[in-house]
């Protein structure tokens, strides 16, 4: 059978749609975000490459403790907060227009206001007036810009999450009875888990550090402060992560040549997610004095609970990846394994983040436990852990959605697919030398938050112990930082590709049984956002009101 | 919930994960009822403006101090840049009962190689227990940052032999 001339460009045609007026505004919404997300990926990486150089002692010419300590602030916030606010955004608008069909009301505004944020608290960070650490740390206190900054960056988010909601009430108004679609489902969870994360930090922000900042309080309860940000501390990770496991639910199993195993279970491990990972924060102030032990006994059921979610998420996505194997005629218990095609980038993404995340989730674990955690906290194996979390298995994730999403958001081919799987191997390398000595140092007692370890002369057994690992640490931080400039220009370059695309079209993995009715509970947000309300009613009611009982407890504030 | 579709291998992967949430909680709830192992909690306010003028953190009163039933008291406070008295002596395999306030910003103290690791955040009262179980000199780093000294901030503990 020949194919006609008509029939291949009739074919090519069908592969790239014209977007309609919807999908145009996600794709350029998308662009714009994720840009900008990439552009802070861009300038944070060289930051950490700096501090892990400055720090390790092996290079005395750049030793610099004010620089260091201005880097590391700005390294947070560039990586943490705007790296994965905008890319979320940005996929988040991008998934709306593609798979509801819906406008959002406030896309620009939520877009500007939160780039006049960062601007705003990019200043000070960079001239060495914010060096307070991406988590604040009051009764130290930055210039007032910062707090601004910071606070418009997330004001501007909640224009986001109030547009992925009303998207998704406005297509089941329309679509009465019918399961919104997974990815729809998974954003406005994702949207809505970070409504109610953002709360703590912005009740810090708006009722502590800015009237300290502007010198209309003359003191701050320290204790309150952190239990707040506590609030927010842990549920933002799970912020971060959540996009992370949207590509793996819904690009990975499509691009491996499979199906996603189960819809259902997707859609709990999202709902479990939102539910378990906001009221359990005080797995962060286990060692702190201004709470009792019962109240982080209740925190620490909650936190090991939100590996649920995890665990399930391991199962379906490797199950999804197992059905692709054995389709693509892999047998036995691991021939699937090497069925699949490792050479495409989102399938090797897929695996090498599922990777960290196991051995990560592991150290996450220990991390949890109520009684083990004296022995790490605030070493540095804390910095191991969430650099191979956030930093391996989610940001890796984001890298592969961006693969994704730029050939069919600008209709131009993707630069070079071999360029990005060296660069995706490259990170991964990178990020395990990097973060497994640094979990070893921690065991070894070396603190996090030092820019030089000098101190240590009066006790040269330590120093001894730590040379090798701040050798490697260098070694892993110059590979994250050569594989992340590799993206960059992989995707701009691909941004001015003059080579079309083949194939435009937006389609995620769909399941092996499409659900076509599903209970309310797992298409609806009302129950979930009642139940939160409850759960965080019981775990930080009496933890936050005791602060209003406590007598002369208030610190005046300090410059660093 | 009937509506929605359970594949037999995600059964039994729930009842895997039920086995290891259980195992997570149990060994929590077996070291923290038998072994008594709490993190630091006292919730105990001070006015960290005041530490200096008299009562528990004045600086006559720091220090190490004997008690009557053997165990040691160590009253220390913690300040840009050091932890007061610079320099302590307890013995091994003996309960030391820690209590640290800071007179300033929010620090950290953790002795490698122990469970001793607690904030001090300002405005609060720090408690920890515990028994070192090797004797040595070992560093009482701040973990926490301080401020731009905060590389430097550090004191000494030497644990002696003690009882075995």
């Amino acid at each position: 059978m020949s194919i006609t001339a008509e029939h291949a460009a009739g074919l090519a045609a069908s592969n790239r749609p014209t977007a309609t007026a919807v999908q145009a505004i996600g794709n350029k919404l998308g662009l714009w975000n994720m840009w900008v997300a990439f552009a802070a990926l861009a300038l944070g990486l060289p930051m950490g490459l700096f501090q892990a150089a400055e720090r390790s002692g092996f290079f005395p010419g750049i030793e610099n403790t004010a620089v260091y300590f201005a880097s590391t602030s700005t390294h947070g916030v560039l990586l943490a907060f705007v790296l994965t606010t905008f890319f979320t955004m940005g996929w988040g608008y991008h998934a709306m227009a593609h798979s509801v069909n819906k406008k959002p009301f406030f896309g620009w505004t939520s877009f500007w206001v939160s780039l006049i944020g960062t601007v705003m608290a990019a200043i000070p960070l960079l001239t060495g007036y914010a060096s307070v650490l991406y988590t604040f740390y009051p009764p130290e206190m930055a210039h007032p810009a910062f707090y601004l900054g910071a606070t418009l960056l997330v004001v501007g988010s909640w224009f986001w999450v109030a547009d992925m909601i009303i998207g998704f009430v406005q297509w089941k108004k329309e679509n009465p009875g019918k399961p919104v679609p997974v990815i729809m489902f998974m954003f406005t969870m994702t949207a809505l888990l970070w409504g109610w994360t953002s709360l703590g930090v912005a009740s810090e922000a708006v009722f502590q550090l800015l009237p300290v900042a502007f010198g209309l309080s003359p003191t701050i309860d320290v204790g309150l402060a952190r239990t707040l940000f506590s609030w927010t501390l842990h549920a933002i990770v799970y912020f971060w992560l959540m996009p992370a496991y949207i590509a793996m639910y819904m690009i990975v199993p499509k691009e491996a040549g499979g199906k996603l195993f189960s819809d259902e279970f997707a859609r709990i491990a999202f709902v479990l997610l939102f539910i378990f990972s906001v009221p359990i924060g005080f797995h962060h102030l286990y060692v702190d004095p201004m709470q009792a032990a019962g109240w982080k006994l209740l925190h620490m059921f909650g936190t090991f609970m939100v590996s649920v979610p995890t665990f399930l998420t391991g199962f379906t996505v490797l199950a999804s990846m197992e059905i692709a194997g054995r389709l693509r005629g892999g047998k036995g218990l691991f021939g699937w394994i090497s069925a699949l095609d490792w050479s495409n980038p989102f399938v090797l993404a897929g695996g090498l983040s599922l990777l960290m995340l196991t051995v990560g989730g592991w150290g996450g674990v220990l991390n949890a436990s109520y009684t083990w955690d004296t022995t790490v906290h605030n070493t540095q194996w804390i910095t191991g852990h969430f650099h191979l979390i956030f930093g391996g298995t989610t940001v890796i994730m984001y890298l592969a959605a961006a693969y994704w999403l730029w050939p069919k958001i600008t209709g131009n081919q993707l630069f070079s697919r071999k360029m990005a799987v060296s660069q995706l191997w490259m990170y991964f390398v990178g990020m395990v030398i990097l973060t497994l000595p640094w979990h070893m140092l921690g065991v070894y007692g070396q603190p996090r938050r030092v820019s030089t370890t000098d101190q240590y002369a009066a006790f040269p057994e330590f120093a001894q112990m730590w040379g090798l690992y701040e050798a490697l640490m260098v070694v892993g931080a110059v590979l994250v930082v050569i594989s992340g400039l590799m993206f960059v220009y992989n995707l701009l370059m691909t941004h001015f590709n003059k080579v079309q695309e083949a194939d435009t079209r937006v389609i995620y993995a769909s399941a092996i049984h499409e659900p076509m009715r599903l209970p309310g509970v797992l298409n609806s947000l009302a129950f979930w956002n009642w139940a939160m309300l409850a759960y965080m009613i019981l775990s930080y009611g009496y933890p936050i009101v005791q602060f209003f009982f406590l007598e002369g407890h208030h610190t005046i504030p300090w410059g660093v | 919930m009937s509506m929605i579709h359970i594949d037999p291998m995600e059964k039994r992967w729930l009842w895997a994960i039920g086995g290891m949430l259980a195992v997570f909680w149990g060994v929590q709830i077996y070291f923290a009822a038998a072994e008594n192992m709490h993190p630091p909690s006292n919730v105990e306010a001070t006015n960290s403006a005041k530490l200096h003028l008299e009562g528990e953190f004045a600086e006559s009163n720091l220090g190490v101090k004997k008690q009557a039933d053997g165990s040691y008291l160590v009253t220390m406070v913690a300040a840009r840049y050091g932890f007061y008295p610079q320099e302590i002596e307890v013995p091994a395999h003996t309960p030391v009962k820690f209590r640290i306030a800071s007179f300033d910003v929010l620090h950290g103290v953790h002795v490698p190689f122990s469970n001793m690791n607690t904030m001090v955040v300002p405005g609060y009262v720090s408690e920890v227990t515990t028994q070192f179980q090797s004797p040595g000199s070992f560093p009482m780093i701040c973990n926490e940052y301080c401020g731009l000294g905060h590389d430097y901030m550090y004191s000494k503990i030497h644990v002696t032999a003690g009882k075995s």
